[in-house]
């Protein structure tokens, strides 16, 4: 891919560390809210030129992490019914609930298929008549689209062997009330990528009224030392807006037909966060018209209240109130082989990229 | 679980208003072919776009210019660094 390498030339880089120093005039406590990029800066050691003065929290940007243990045990009950097939991205399959993971019901006997886009769930459903395929929806705005059109395409094809248990979530609302907690002091967000190519860079002008600085970014190096330096430069001059320096993908206005497809099968309803609690209208269920596909209705789910595994700090950990090696559990009982927190099971999650990359962030 | 992927169109099939059929491009990532559906993209991609693409949707389209003035955006910025730090002391 040679607009990719072009990307992550390393000559490219250097200069822009050099000014992202001596952009920073003021404090920068920064956020950022996507999973890819918590990877990415991790990776490509972006924390290790971080300046005196600059630190960057991680938020609630790992779908995964941010899926309820009440839904995770809600999932393991739907895999269990005699007749369903649960399709699911692969991040999930190791996920613990309050007692075991898909993966441990897949060992007892589940139906548990690993799929790449909600569309091979389709085709799941199309090869195996016998079975009702429930594809588990975990995910931000990036993927609720894609969820909706295969939704539509069922209908269009009649396939009445095939629903969604959604636990789709939306990014801005639950960013607000997080930026409501007056510890966790951030100045600035690093607004994700590819959620926002669907919602557009417009979403963040709330933030920018409340006085965040926001810079939405791509994923390659120089895209992100580049969002540093122009938070830095917000910040410094006290003039915060939202500035788009991913506009090859990212729009004001976003994805127009994409959200047009979301808002035709899904509706916003309240919905758990994995540490941060119930967010109203942070989720996204299925409208009536299209009941037949909302696997919660057909199977009359109930979701139960469940308790954090012991000891774990993975929801202060999604709020940025804490960092991973704070974590009693960390790297002792809780890693990535042996995960207890969602955190460390995620290739997205704080957690596991704390380990992987190590804590010092060298 | 967001992460998107840049690839080159092929082919396309099926119309951009019609759902009922599908709506499918071919792209081409490192040499191997694959097909990705293009029901949620946002402005139906000629052959010789590219197309972002998470979980098998393609998200966004993009001529290659476009790309190719994205890189060079930011190598204007890193060769004009000293007149970029002028302005940021300014801001200050």
């Amino acid at each position: 891919m040679k607009y990719i390498d072009e990307y992550r030339d390393s000559s490219l880089v250097k200069p822009l560390v050099e000014e992202l120093k001596k952009s920073l005039t003021r404090p920068v406590r920064l956020m950022e809210v996507c999973g890819t990029h918590t990877m990415a800066i991790f990776r490509n050691g972006i924390r290790s030129i971080l300046p005196d003065g600059m630190e960057i929290v991680s938020g609630p940007g790992c779908p995964v992490c941010v899926t309820s243990a009440s839904h995770m045990d809600a999932f393991i009950t739907m895999a269990e019914i005699p007749g369903v097939r649960v399709a699911i991205f692969g991040d999930l399959f190791r996920v613990p609930g309050s007692n075991g993971s898909l993966a441990n019901a897949a060992a007892r006997g589940a139906l548990v298929d690993v799929v790449y886009s909600p569309m091979d769930a389709l085709d799941l459903a199309r090869g195996n008549p016998e079975d009702t395929v429930v594809f588990l929806g975990v995910g931000f705005e990036t993927t609720t689209p894609g969820i909706a059109a295969t939704i539509l395409a069922a209908h269009h094809e009649k396939i009445d062997n095939f629903c969604v248990f959604s636990t789709q979530k939306v990014i801005p609302g639950p960013l607000e009330a997080l930026m409501q907690d007056p510890d966790l002091n951030i100045n600035a967000l690093l607004c994700p990528g590819h959620v926002s190519a669907i919602i557009g860079a417009g979403a963040y002008q709330p933030f920018v009224d409340q006085g965040l600085a926001c810079v939405v970014a791509g994923f390659e190096p120089a895209d992100l030392v580049n969002g540093l330096i122009l938070l830095a430069k917000q910040v410094g001059s006290a003039t915060p807006k939202v500035e788009n320096i991913y506009p090859r993908v990212v729009s004001w206005e976003g994805n127009k037909r994409a959200l047009a497809m979301v808002e035709e099968i899904f509706e916003p309803t309240d919905m758990e966060w994995r540490g941060l609690g119930v967010i109203e209208q942070s989720g996204l269920a299925i409208r009536e018209k299209f009941h037949e596909y909302d696997a919660e209705k057909r199977f009359d789910i109930e979701l139960v209240p469940t308790e954090e595994p012991k000891g774990c700090l993975c929801g202060a950990i999604l709020k940025g109130q804490t960092v991973p090696p704070q974590c009693p559990l960390f790297g002792t009982r809780c890693t990535p082989s042996t995960p207890i927190g969602p955190c460390m099971v995620s290739s997205e999650g704080t957690c596991a990229a704390y380990y992987k990359y190590g804590s010092d962030d060298s | 679980m967001c992460l998107a992927v840049p690839m080159k169109v092929e082919q396309t099939y099926g119309d951009p208003d019609d759902f009922t059929q599908d709506q499918i491009a071919v792209v081409n990532m490192d040499g191997v072919s694959r097909k990705i559906r293009l029901d949620v993209v946002d402005r139906w991609p000629e052959v010789g776009d590219y197309v972002i693409v998470h979980a098998g949707f393609a998200i966004h389209s993009m001529i290659e210019e476009e790309a190719k003035k994205n890189i060079e955006l930011i190598r204007e910025m890193a060769s004009h660094m000293p007149e970029e730090l002028l302005l940021a002391g300014d801001d200050t």
